[in-house]
Protein backbone atom coordinates (compact mmCIF):
# COMPACT_ATOMS: atom_id res chain seq x y z
CA UNK A 1 0.00 0.00 0.00
CA UNK A 2 2.79 2.42 0.89
CA UNK A 3 4.42 1.83 -2.45
CA UNK A 4 1.16 2.57 -4.25
CA UNK A 5 0.79 5.94 -2.54
CA UNK A 6 4.44 6.66 -3.18
CA UNK A 7 3.87 6.14 -6.89
CA UNK A 8 0.77 8.34 -6.87
CA UNK A 9 2.72 11.04 -5.05
CA UNK A 10 5.26 11.16 -7.81
CA UNK A 11 2.73 11.39 -10.59
CA UNK A 12 2.90 15.19 -10.83
CA UNK A 13 6.69 15.16 -11.08
CA UNK A 14 6.51 12.40 -13.68
CA UNK A 15 4.01 14.37 -15.77
CA UNK A 16 6.07 17.57 -15.66
CA UNK A 17 9.29 15.76 -16.55
CA UNK A 18 7.50 13.85 -19.27
CA UNK A 19 6.15 17.01 -20.88
CA UNK A 20 9.45 18.87 -20.61
CA UNK A 21 11.52 16.05 -22.06
CA UNK A 22 9.02 15.31 -24.78
CA UNK A 23 8.85 18.95 -25.85
CA UNK A 24 12.63 19.33 -25.84
CA UNK A 25 13.14 16.16 -27.86
CA UNK A 26 10.53 17.07 -30.45
CA UNK A 27 11.33 20.78 -30.48
CA UNK A 28 15.07 20.68 -30.98
CA UNK A 29 15.44 19.08 -34.46
CA UNK A 30 13.70 21.92 -36.29
CA UNK A 31 15.67 24.55 -34.37
CA UNK A 32 18.89 22.76 -35.29
CA UNK A 33 17.88 22.60 -38.93
CA UNK A 34 16.69 26.20 -39.21
CA UNK A 35 19.33 27.65 -36.93
CA UNK A 36 18.56 29.14 -33.53
CA UNK A 37 19.13 32.76 -34.58
CA UNK A 38 17.15 32.47 -37.81
CA UNK A 39 14.37 30.74 -35.94
CA UNK A 40 14.07 33.12 -33.00
CA UNK A 41 14.87 36.37 -34.79
CA UNK A 42 13.68 35.71 -38.32
CA UNK A 43 10.95 38.18 -39.12
CA UNK A 44 9.20 36.16 -41.75
CA UNK A 45 7.03 33.07 -41.33
CA UNK A 46 6.10 31.45 -44.61
CA UNK A 47 5.78 27.80 -43.75
CA UNK A 48 3.99 26.68 -46.90
CA UNK A 49 5.91 28.76 -49.44
CA UNK A 50 8.07 27.10 -52.09
CA UNK A 51 11.08 28.34 -50.16
CA UNK A 52 9.75 28.09 -46.64
CA UNK A 53 10.86 30.60 -44.03
CA UNK A 54 10.54 29.85 -40.35
CA UNK A 55 11.15 33.04 -38.39
CA UNK A 56 9.03 33.28 -35.26
CA UNK A 57 9.92 36.79 -34.12
CA UNK A 58 6.44 38.03 -35.16
CA UNK A 59 4.82 35.42 -32.90
CA UNK A 60 7.12 36.12 -29.97
CA UNK A 61 6.60 39.87 -30.22
CA UNK A 62 2.85 39.48 -30.66
CA UNK A 63 2.66 37.28 -27.58
CA UNK A 64 4.70 39.79 -25.59
CA UNK A 65 2.76 42.84 -26.81
CA UNK A 66 -0.56 41.08 -26.38
CA UNK A 67 0.30 40.00 -22.85
CA UNK A 68 1.59 43.47 -21.90
CA UNK A 69 -1.56 45.07 -23.28
CA UNK A 70 -3.80 42.66 -21.42
CA UNK A 71 -1.87 43.29 -18.20
CA UNK A 72 -2.03 47.05 -18.71
CA UNK A 73 -5.82 46.91 -18.92
CA UNK A 74 -6.62 43.88 -16.80
CA UNK A 75 -4.42 44.54 -13.79
CA UNK A 76 -5.79 47.98 -12.78
CA UNK A 77 -9.39 46.82 -13.13
CA UNK A 78 -8.73 43.51 -11.40
CA UNK A 79 -6.69 45.10 -8.64
CA UNK A 80 -9.35 47.73 -7.94
CA UNK A 81 -12.05 45.07 -7.88
CA UNK A 82 -9.98 43.02 -5.44
CA UNK A 83 -9.51 46.04 -3.16
CA UNK A 84 -13.22 46.69 -3.38
CA UNK A 85 -14.08 43.12 -2.44
CA UNK A 86 -11.58 42.88 0.35
CA UNK A 87 -11.78 46.31 2.00
CA UNK A 88 -14.74 48.39 0.87
CA UNK A 89 -17.72 46.24 -0.05
CA UNK A 90 -20.22 45.29 2.61
CA UNK A 91 -20.31 41.53 3.23
CA UNK A 92 -23.64 41.34 1.47
CA UNK A 93 -22.39 43.13 -1.64
CA UNK A 94 -19.21 41.06 -1.66
CA UNK A 95 -21.35 37.93 -1.52
CA UNK A 96 -22.84 38.98 -4.84
CA UNK A 97 -19.67 40.16 -6.58
CA UNK A 98 -17.44 37.24 -5.55
CA UNK A 99 -19.54 34.49 -7.17
CA UNK A 100 -19.71 36.70 -10.25
CA UNK A 101 -15.92 36.70 -10.41
CA UNK A 102 -15.84 32.92 -9.94
CA UNK A 103 -18.33 32.57 -12.74
CA UNK A 104 -16.19 34.74 -15.00
CA UNK A 105 -13.33 32.32 -14.29
CA UNK A 106 -15.47 29.33 -15.19
CA UNK A 107 -16.61 30.51 -18.61
CA UNK A 108 -14.94 28.34 -21.28
CA UNK A 109 -12.43 30.19 -23.43
CA UNK A 110 -14.27 29.38 -26.66
CA UNK A 111 -17.27 31.28 -25.31
CA UNK A 112 -15.08 34.34 -24.77
CA UNK A 113 -13.79 33.79 -28.30
CA UNK A 114 -17.29 33.60 -29.71
CA UNK A 115 -18.40 36.82 -28.02
CA UNK A 116 -15.20 38.55 -29.11
CA UNK A 117 -15.71 37.37 -32.65
CA UNK A 118 -19.38 38.35 -32.88
CA UNK A 119 -19.43 41.55 -30.81
CA UNK A 120 -15.96 42.99 -30.38
CA UNK A 121 -14.52 42.39 -33.85
CA UNK A 122 -17.41 44.06 -35.75
CA UNK A 123 -17.47 46.90 -33.22
CA UNK A 124 -13.74 47.54 -33.65
CA UNK A 125 -14.10 47.43 -37.42
CA UNK A 126 -16.83 50.07 -37.35
CA UNK A 127 -15.23 52.24 -34.68
CA UNK A 128 -11.82 52.47 -36.33
CA UNK A 129 -12.96 52.10 -39.92
CA UNK A 130 -10.88 49.03 -40.65
CA UNK A 131 -11.35 46.53 -43.46
CA UNK A 132 -11.30 43.74 -40.86
CA UNK A 133 -11.76 44.12 -37.13
CA UNK A 134 -9.85 40.98 -36.14
CA UNK A 135 -6.67 42.42 -34.69
CA UNK A 136 -4.17 42.53 -31.85
CA UNK A 137 -6.40 45.14 -30.22
CA UNK A 138 -9.34 42.72 -29.97
CA UNK A 139 -7.07 40.00 -28.64
CA UNK A 140 -5.79 42.35 -25.93
CA UNK A 141 -9.33 43.21 -24.81
CA UNK A 142 -10.40 39.56 -24.70
CA UNK A 143 -7.24 38.55 -22.82
CA UNK A 144 -7.69 41.41 -20.36
CA UNK A 145 -11.17 40.15 -19.53
CA UNK A 146 -10.01 36.55 -19.27
CA UNK A 147 -7.21 37.28 -16.80
CA UNK A 148 -9.45 39.39 -14.54
CA UNK A 149 -10.67 36.52 -12.32
CA UNK A 150 -7.18 35.19 -11.54
CA UNK A 151 -5.89 38.66 -10.74
CA UNK A 152 -8.90 39.43 -8.56
CA UNK A 153 -8.83 36.23 -6.54
CA UNK A 154 -5.08 36.16 -5.89
CA UNK A 155 -4.92 39.87 -4.99
CA UNK A 156 -7.95 39.53 -2.75
CA UNK A 157 -6.37 36.65 -0.87
CA UNK A 158 -3.23 38.74 -0.37
CA UNK A 159 -5.22 41.76 0.81
CA UNK A 160 -7.27 39.67 3.23
CA UNK A 161 -4.08 38.40 4.81
CA UNK A 162 -2.89 41.88 5.85
CA UNK A 163 -2.92 41.99 9.68
CA UNK A 164 -5.75 44.12 11.08
CA UNK A 165 -3.37 45.90 13.46
CA UNK A 166 -1.64 47.65 10.56
CA UNK A 167 -4.91 49.12 9.41
CA UNK A 168 -6.12 49.98 12.88
CA UNK A 169 -2.86 51.80 13.60
CA UNK A 170 -3.25 53.84 10.46
CA UNK A 171 -6.88 54.70 11.22
CA UNK A 172 -5.99 55.69 14.77
CA UNK A 173 -3.41 58.12 13.38
CA UNK A 174 -6.19 59.90 11.54
CA UNK A 175 -5.92 58.47 8.05
CA UNK A 176 -9.20 57.96 6.23
CA UNK A 177 -10.37 54.50 5.32
CA UNK A 178 -9.34 54.89 1.69
CA UNK A 179 -5.94 56.30 2.61
CA UNK A 180 -5.40 53.36 4.94
CA UNK A 181 -6.28 50.90 2.23
CA UNK A 182 -3.99 52.37 -0.41
CA UNK A 183 -1.09 53.54 1.76
CA UNK A 184 -1.00 50.66 4.27
CA UNK A 185 -2.88 47.54 3.16
CA UNK A 186 -1.82 47.57 -0.48
CA UNK A 187 1.92 48.00 0.20
CA UNK A 188 1.68 45.27 2.83
CA UNK A 189 0.11 42.92 0.28
CA UNK A 190 2.43 43.95 -2.53
CA UNK A 191 4.16 40.60 -3.06
CA UNK A 192 0.81 38.82 -3.28
CA UNK A 193 -0.39 41.38 -5.78
CA UNK A 194 2.82 40.93 -7.76
CA UNK A 195 2.07 37.20 -7.78
CA UNK A 196 -1.37 38.00 -9.16
CA UNK A 197 0.20 39.98 -11.99
CA UNK A 198 2.62 37.17 -12.81
CA UNK A 199 -0.23 34.67 -12.78
CA UNK A 200 -2.11 36.96 -15.16
CA UNK A 201 0.91 37.04 -17.47
CA UNK A 202 1.01 33.25 -17.47
CA UNK A 203 -2.69 32.99 -18.25
CA UNK A 204 -2.49 35.55 -21.03
CA UNK A 205 0.55 34.12 -22.75
CA UNK A 206 -0.88 30.59 -22.73
CA UNK A 207 -4.38 31.32 -23.99
CA UNK A 208 -5.07 29.93 -27.44
CA UNK A 209 -8.67 29.23 -28.36
CA UNK A 210 -10.20 32.59 -27.50
CA UNK A 211 -7.63 34.66 -29.35
CA UNK A 212 -7.49 32.40 -32.38
CA UNK A 213 -11.07 33.56 -32.95
CA UNK A 214 -10.40 37.30 -32.64
CA UNK A 215 -6.79 37.98 -33.65
CA UNK A 216 -7.16 37.35 -37.38
CA UNK A 217 -4.32 34.86 -37.48
CA UNK A 218 -2.00 36.28 -40.15
CA UNK A 219 1.71 36.05 -39.40
CA UNK A 220 2.35 39.82 -39.42
CA UNK A 221 4.76 41.74 -37.27
CA UNK A 222 2.54 43.04 -34.48
CA UNK A 223 0.79 46.37 -34.69
CA UNK A 224 -2.32 47.30 -32.80
CA UNK A 225 -4.85 47.13 -35.62
CA UNK A 226 -3.40 44.47 -37.86
CA UNK A 227 -4.19 40.81 -37.97
CA UNK A 228 -1.64 38.92 -35.90
CA UNK A 229 -0.66 35.47 -34.74
CA UNK A 230 0.44 34.54 -31.21
CA UNK A 231 2.80 31.72 -30.21
CA UNK A 232 -0.18 29.66 -29.10
CA UNK A 233 -2.31 30.32 -32.15
CA UNK A 234 0.65 29.63 -34.46
CA UNK A 235 0.72 26.09 -33.06
CA UNK A 236 -3.04 25.67 -33.09
CA UNK A 237 -3.71 27.01 -36.55
CA UNK A 238 -1.25 24.95 -38.55
CA UNK A 239 -1.12 21.73 -36.57
CA UNK A 240 -4.06 20.18 -38.37
CA UNK A 241 -2.34 20.01 -41.76
CA UNK A 242 1.39 20.53 -41.13
CA UNK A 243 3.97 17.94 -42.06
CA UNK A 244 7.74 17.55 -42.24
CA UNK A 245 9.89 20.47 -41.19
CA UNK A 246 6.84 22.72 -40.85
CA UNK A 247 5.39 20.35 -38.28
CA UNK A 248 8.67 20.14 -36.41
CA UNK A 249 8.90 23.93 -36.41
CA UNK A 250 5.51 24.00 -34.69
CA UNK A 251 6.92 21.77 -31.94
CA UNK A 252 9.77 24.24 -31.61
CA UNK A 253 7.29 27.10 -31.21
CA UNK A 254 5.63 25.11 -28.45
CA UNK A 255 9.04 24.64 -26.85
CA UNK A 256 9.66 28.41 -26.90
CA UNK A 257 6.23 28.97 -25.36
CA UNK A 258 6.99 26.32 -22.74
CA UNK A 259 10.25 28.06 -21.81
CA UNK A 260 8.37 31.34 -21.34
CA UNK A 261 5.83 29.57 -19.15
CA UNK A 262 8.49 27.85 -17.04
CA UNK A 263 10.20 31.20 -16.36
CA UNK A 264 6.85 32.66 -15.32
CA UNK A 265 6.11 29.64 -13.12
CA UNK A 266 9.40 29.90 -11.28
CA UNK A 267 8.86 33.65 -10.77
CA UNK A 268 5.36 33.00 -9.46
CA UNK A 269 6.57 30.33 -7.08
CA UNK A 270 9.30 32.56 -5.66
CA UNK A 271 6.83 35.40 -5.13
CA UNK A 272 4.28 33.19 -3.39
CA UNK A 273 6.94 31.65 -1.20
CA UNK A 274 8.30 35.02 -0.20
CA UNK A 275 4.81 35.97 0.88
CA UNK A 276 4.57 32.94 3.13
CA UNK A 277 8.02 33.38 4.65
CA UNK B 1 -15.05 78.74 31.57
CA UNK B 2 -14.05 77.36 28.25
CA UNK B 3 -15.42 74.02 27.30
CA UNK B 4 -12.80 71.51 26.31
CA UNK B 5 -13.69 69.85 23.09
CA UNK B 6 -11.91 67.51 20.81
CA UNK B 7 -12.17 69.14 17.43
CA UNK B 8 -11.64 66.98 14.38
CA UNK B 9 -9.82 68.93 11.73
CA UNK B 10 -11.83 68.79 8.55
CA UNK B 11 -10.02 66.91 5.81
CA UNK B 12 -8.05 69.14 3.50
CA UNK B 13 -9.37 69.52 -0.03
CA UNK B 14 -6.63 67.40 -1.51
CA UNK B 15 -7.20 64.53 0.86
CA UNK B 16 -10.92 64.68 0.29
CA UNK B 17 -10.40 64.58 -3.48
CA UNK B 18 -7.98 61.64 -3.13
CA UNK B 19 -10.60 59.83 -1.11
CA UNK B 20 -13.42 60.55 -3.53
CA UNK B 21 -11.51 59.69 -6.69
CA UNK B 22 -10.21 56.38 -5.40
CA UNK B 23 -13.54 55.41 -3.92
CA UNK B 24 -15.17 56.14 -7.26
CA UNK B 25 -12.55 54.07 -9.09
CA UNK B 26 -13.09 51.13 -6.74
CA UNK B 27 -16.84 51.11 -7.33
CA UNK B 28 -16.34 51.72 -11.04
CA UNK B 29 -13.98 48.75 -11.52
CA UNK B 30 -16.07 46.35 -9.45
CA UNK B 31 -19.14 47.53 -11.36
CA UNK B 32 -17.32 47.04 -14.65
CA UNK B 33 -16.41 43.46 -13.74
CA UNK B 34 -20.01 42.64 -12.86
CA UNK B 35 -21.35 44.46 -15.90
CA UNK B 36 -19.04 42.39 -18.12
CA UNK B 37 -20.37 39.19 -16.63
CA UNK B 38 -23.99 40.28 -16.95
CA UNK B 39 -23.38 41.33 -20.55
CA UNK B 40 -21.67 38.05 -21.47
CA UNK B 41 -24.34 35.88 -19.86
CA UNK B 42 -27.17 38.01 -21.20
CA UNK B 43 -25.81 38.15 -24.74
CA UNK B 44 -25.13 34.42 -24.90
CA UNK B 45 -28.58 33.55 -23.56
CA UNK B 46 -30.43 35.99 -25.80
CA UNK B 47 -28.64 34.76 -28.90
CA UNK B 48 -28.45 31.11 -27.89
CA UNK B 49 -31.48 30.00 -25.91
CA UNK B 50 -34.06 30.46 -28.74
CA UNK B 51 -32.13 27.98 -30.86
CA UNK B 52 -32.11 25.20 -28.31
CA UNK B 53 -34.85 22.79 -29.27
CA UNK B 54 -35.44 19.20 -28.40
CA UNK B 55 -34.43 18.12 -31.90
CA UNK B 56 -31.24 20.11 -31.58
CA UNK B 57 -30.34 18.32 -28.37
CA UNK B 58 -31.42 14.84 -29.33
CA UNK B 59 -30.17 14.25 -32.86
CA UNK B 60 -26.90 13.91 -34.70
CA UNK B 61 -26.11 16.28 -37.57
CA UNK B 62 -27.56 15.05 -40.82
CA UNK B 63 -26.41 16.11 -44.27
CA UNK B 64 -29.45 14.53 -45.89
CA UNK B 65 -31.97 16.54 -43.90
CA UNK B 66 -29.57 19.47 -43.60
CA UNK B 67 -30.09 19.67 -39.85
CA UNK B 68 -27.61 20.14 -37.06
CA UNK B 69 -27.92 18.36 -33.74
CA UNK B 70 -25.46 18.21 -30.93
CA UNK B 71 -26.31 14.90 -29.28
CA UNK B 72 -22.93 13.40 -30.30
CA UNK B 73 -21.10 16.32 -28.75
CA UNK B 74 -23.09 16.00 -25.54
CA UNK B 75 -22.35 12.30 -25.24
CA UNK B 76 -18.69 12.86 -26.17
CA UNK B 77 -18.36 15.44 -23.41
CA UNK B 78 -19.97 13.07 -20.90
CA UNK B 79 -17.67 10.22 -21.92
CA UNK B 80 -14.59 12.40 -21.62
CA UNK B 81 -15.67 13.67 -18.20
CA UNK B 82 -16.43 10.19 -16.88
CA UNK B 83 -13.27 8.53 -18.17
CA UNK B 84 -11.03 11.36 -17.02
CA UNK B 85 -12.60 11.36 -13.55
CA UNK B 86 -12.26 7.59 -13.22
CA UNK B 87 -8.53 7.92 -13.83
CA UNK B 88 -7.73 11.09 -11.89
CA UNK B 89 -9.74 10.30 -8.77
CA UNK B 90 -7.60 7.44 -7.47
CA UNK B 91 -4.37 9.00 -8.76
CA UNK B 92 -5.08 12.48 -7.41
CA UNK B 93 -6.44 11.36 -4.05
CA UNK B 94 -3.55 8.91 -3.74
CA UNK B 95 -1.04 11.67 -4.40
CA UNK B 96 -2.70 13.93 -1.84
CA UNK B 97 -2.72 11.12 0.74
CA UNK B 98 0.95 10.49 0.10
CA UNK B 99 1.78 14.18 0.51
CA UNK B 100 -0.13 14.67 3.76
CA UNK B 101 0.06 11.25 5.45
CA UNK B 102 3.17 9.46 4.27
CA UNK B 103 5.82 11.85 2.99
CA UNK B 104 8.41 12.69 5.62
CA UNK B 105 11.03 14.34 3.45
CA UNK B 106 10.26 18.08 3.34
CA UNK B 107 12.31 18.68 0.22
CA UNK B 108 10.51 15.94 -1.61
CA UNK B 109 7.12 17.38 -0.67
CA UNK B 110 8.27 20.82 -1.84
CA UNK B 111 9.40 19.32 -5.16
CA UNK B 112 6.08 17.56 -5.67
CA UNK B 113 4.15 20.69 -4.80
CA UNK B 114 6.28 22.71 -7.19
CA UNK B 115 5.57 20.16 -9.92
CA UNK B 116 1.84 20.41 -9.20
CA UNK B 117 1.97 24.20 -9.41
CA UNK B 118 3.92 23.98 -12.65
CA UNK B 119 1.38 21.61 -14.12
CA UNK B 120 -1.37 24.11 -13.25
CA UNK B 121 0.48 26.83 -15.11
CA UNK B 122 1.12 24.95 -18.34
CA UNK B 123 -1.25 26.18 -21.07
CA UNK B 124 -3.70 23.67 -22.47
CA UNK B 125 -2.39 24.03 -26.00
CA UNK B 126 0.86 22.45 -24.78
CA UNK B 127 -1.03 19.58 -23.18
CA UNK B 128 -2.84 19.18 -26.48
CA UNK B 129 0.38 19.08 -28.46
CA UNK B 130 2.15 16.61 -26.18
CA UNK B 131 -1.02 14.51 -25.92
CA UNK B 132 -1.26 14.37 -29.68
CA UNK B 133 2.40 13.41 -30.09
CA UNK B 134 2.38 10.80 -27.36
CA UNK B 135 -1.08 9.26 -27.16
CA UNK B 136 -2.25 9.69 -30.72
CA UNK B 137 0.96 9.08 -32.62
CA UNK B 138 3.38 7.15 -30.45
CA UNK B 139 0.78 4.91 -28.79
CA UNK B 140 -1.28 4.76 -31.97
CA UNK B 141 -4.59 5.84 -30.47
CA UNK B 142 -5.21 8.33 -33.29
CA UNK B 143 -7.48 11.24 -32.54
CA UNK B 144 -9.90 9.56 -30.16
CA UNK B 145 -11.90 10.14 -27.03
CA UNK B 146 -9.48 7.98 -25.06
CA UNK B 147 -6.50 10.07 -26.17
CA UNK B 148 -8.45 13.22 -25.26
CA UNK B 149 -9.33 11.87 -21.83
CA UNK B 150 -5.77 10.82 -21.11
CA UNK B 151 -4.51 14.26 -22.09
CA UNK B 152 -7.03 15.84 -19.75
CA UNK B 153 -5.85 13.54 -16.96
CA UNK B 154 -2.49 15.31 -17.10
CA UNK B 155 -4.12 18.72 -17.31
CA UNK B 156 -6.63 18.35 -14.48
CA UNK B 157 -4.87 16.19 -11.91
CA UNK B 158 -3.43 19.22 -10.01
CA UNK B 159 -6.98 20.36 -9.22
CA UNK B 160 -7.80 17.09 -7.47
CA UNK B 161 -4.45 16.88 -5.70
CA UNK B 162 -4.67 20.43 -4.36
CA UNK B 163 -8.27 20.38 -3.11
CA UNK B 164 -7.90 16.93 -1.56
CA UNK B 165 -4.67 17.96 0.13
CA UNK B 166 -6.33 21.08 1.57
CA UNK B 167 -9.15 19.08 3.05
CA UNK B 168 -6.88 16.32 4.36
CA UNK B 169 -4.96 18.99 6.24
CA UNK B 170 -8.14 20.06 8.03
CA UNK B 171 -8.71 16.61 9.52
CA UNK B 172 -7.76 17.02 13.19
CA UNK B 173 -4.61 15.21 14.26
CA UNK B 174 -6.54 13.76 17.22
CA UNK B 175 -8.69 11.68 14.87
CA UNK B 176 -5.58 10.02 13.51
CA UNK B 177 -4.11 9.48 16.95
CA UNK B 178 -7.35 8.00 18.25
CA UNK B 179 -7.55 5.61 15.34
CA UNK B 180 -3.91 4.55 15.62
CA UNK B 181 -4.28 4.30 19.39
CA UNK B 182 -7.11 1.81 18.95
CA UNK B 183 -4.70 -0.33 17.02
CA UNK B 184 -5.62 0.48 13.44
CA UNK B 185 -2.95 0.18 10.78
CA UNK B 186 -2.00 3.22 8.79
CA UNK B 187 -3.94 2.23 5.67
CA UNK B 188 -6.93 1.23 7.79
CA UNK B 189 -6.80 4.59 9.53
CA UNK B 190 -6.68 6.47 6.22
CA UNK B 191 -9.51 4.44 4.74
CA UNK B 192 -11.88 4.57 7.69
CA UNK B 193 -11.08 7.88 9.36
CA UNK B 194 -9.11 10.34 7.24
CA UNK B 195 -10.74 9.92 3.84
CA UNK B 196 -14.37 9.86 5.05
CA UNK B 197 -13.88 13.07 7.00
CA UNK B 198 -12.44 14.87 4.01
CA UNK B 199 -14.98 13.64 1.49
CA UNK B 200 -16.37 17.16 0.96
CA UNK B 201 -13.02 18.42 -0.25
CA UNK B 202 -12.66 15.50 -2.63
CA UNK B 203 -16.14 16.17 -4.02
CA UNK B 204 -15.30 19.86 -4.48
CA UNK B 205 -12.15 18.85 -6.31
CA UNK B 206 -14.17 16.60 -8.60
CA UNK B 207 -16.65 19.36 -9.37
CA UNK B 208 -13.86 21.80 -10.17
CA UNK B 209 -12.20 19.18 -12.36
CA UNK B 210 -15.48 18.61 -14.20
CA UNK B 211 -15.70 22.36 -14.78
CA UNK B 212 -12.20 22.41 -16.19
CA UNK B 213 -12.87 19.41 -18.44
CA UNK B 214 -16.16 20.78 -19.76
CA UNK B 215 -14.54 24.12 -20.57
CA UNK B 216 -11.39 22.67 -22.10
CA UNK B 217 -10.91 23.09 -25.82
CA UNK B 218 -7.29 23.61 -26.87
CA UNK B 219 -6.16 20.34 -25.31
CA UNK B 220 -8.94 18.41 -27.03
CA UNK B 221 -8.78 19.89 -30.51
CA UNK B 222 -5.98 17.62 -31.70
CA UNK B 223 -6.33 14.74 -29.24
CA UNK B 224 -10.04 13.97 -29.27
CA UNK B 225 -10.52 15.38 -32.75
CA UNK B 226 -13.44 17.02 -34.45
CA UNK B 227 -15.72 14.09 -35.29
CA UNK B 228 -19.36 15.10 -35.32
CA UNK B 229 -21.01 11.74 -35.89
CA UNK B 230 -22.60 9.57 -33.26
CA UNK B 231 -20.32 7.09 -31.56
CA UNK B 232 -21.80 4.06 -29.92
CA UNK B 233 -19.32 3.20 -27.22
CA UNK B 234 -21.27 0.47 -25.56
CA UNK B 235 -21.25 -1.72 -28.63
CA UNK B 236 -17.50 -1.96 -28.85
CA UNK B 237 -14.46 -0.68 -27.04
CA UNK B 238 -12.75 -0.16 -30.40
CA UNK B 239 -14.99 2.82 -31.00
CA UNK B 240 -13.72 4.46 -27.90
CA UNK B 241 -10.09 3.95 -28.82
CA UNK B 242 -10.31 4.86 -32.44
CA UNK B 243 -13.14 7.21 -33.21
CA UNK B 244 -12.67 10.92 -32.91
CA UNK B 245 -15.35 12.96 -31.26
CA UNK B 246 -15.75 16.67 -30.72
CA UNK B 247 -16.70 17.82 -27.24
CA UNK B 248 -19.19 20.69 -26.88
CA UNK B 249 -16.41 23.29 -26.77
CA UNK B 250 -14.65 21.93 -29.84
CA UNK B 251 -17.99 21.73 -31.65
CA UNK B 252 -18.62 25.38 -30.79
CA UNK B 253 -15.24 26.29 -32.26
CA UNK B 254 -15.80 24.28 -35.42
CA UNK B 255 -19.32 25.63 -36.02
CA UNK B 256 -18.30 29.23 -35.34
CA UNK B 257 -15.01 29.36 -37.22
CA UNK B 258 -15.17 26.81 -39.95
CA UNK B 259 -18.83 26.55 -40.82
CA UNK B 260 -20.13 30.02 -39.91
CA UNK B 261 -23.16 28.43 -38.21
CA UNK B 262 -23.40 31.14 -35.58
CA UNK B 263 -26.84 30.22 -34.28
CA UNK B 264 -25.57 26.74 -33.50
CA UNK B 265 -22.45 28.19 -31.89
CA UNK B 266 -24.51 30.47 -29.66
CA UNK B 267 -26.85 27.64 -28.72
CA UNK B 268 -23.85 25.52 -27.66
CA UNK B 269 -22.41 28.53 -25.81
CA UNK B 270 -25.70 28.91 -23.93
CA UNK B 271 -25.58 25.25 -22.93
CA UNK B 272 -21.96 25.65 -21.79
CA UNK B 273 -22.93 28.71 -19.76
CA UNK B 274 -25.76 26.79 -18.09
CA UNK B 275 -23.32 23.98 -17.26
CA UNK B 276 -20.82 26.50 -15.86
CA UNK B 277 -23.55 28.02 -13.71
CA UNK B 278 -24.58 24.63 -12.34
CA UNK B 279 -20.98 23.57 -11.71
CA UNK B 280 -20.08 26.82 -9.91
CA UNK B 281 -23.22 26.69 -7.85
CA UNK B 282 -22.70 23.11 -6.72
CA UNK B 283 -19.01 23.74 -5.99
CA UNK B 284 -19.88 26.67 -3.76
CA UNK B 285 -22.66 24.71 -2.03
CA UNK B 286 -20.31 21.84 -1.22
CA UNK B 287 -17.61 24.34 -0.24
CA UNK B 288 -19.98 26.07 2.16
CA UNK B 289 -20.89 22.76 3.72
CA UNK B 290 -17.19 22.08 4.17
CA UNK B 291 -16.65 25.40 5.90
CA UNK B 292 -19.55 24.89 8.29
CA UNK B 293 -17.97 21.68 9.46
Amino acid sequence: MNLLFFICGFIAIVFVLFISIYLIISGLPAIREIGLVDFLFGTEWASTAAEPKFGILPFILTSIYGTCGAILIGVPVGFMTAVFLSKVASPRLAAVVRPAVDLLAGIPSVVYGLIGMMVLVPAVRRAFNLPDGASLFCAIIVLAIMILPSIISVSETALNAVPREYEEASLALGATHIETVFRVSVPAASSGIAAAVVLGIGRAIGEAMAIIMVAGNVANMPSLFSSVRFLTTAVASEMAYASGLQRQALYSIALVLFIFIMIINVALNTLLKRKKG
Amino acid sequence: MEEKKIVMQPLSGRRRAYDRVLRFLLYFCAGLTCALLVFIIGYIFVRGLPHITWDFLSTAPSYINDTIGILPNITNTIYIVVVTLIIILPLGVGAAVYLTEYARNKKLVAAIEFATETLTGIPSIIFGLVGMLFFCELLGLQASLLAGSLTLVIATIPTIIRTTQESLKTVPESYREASLGLGAGKWHMIRTVVLPSSIDGIVTGCILAVGRIVGESAALLFTAGMGMSMNSFFSSFGNFIHSSGASLTVALYVYARERAEFDVAFAIAAILMLLTLVINLSASLVGRKLKRK
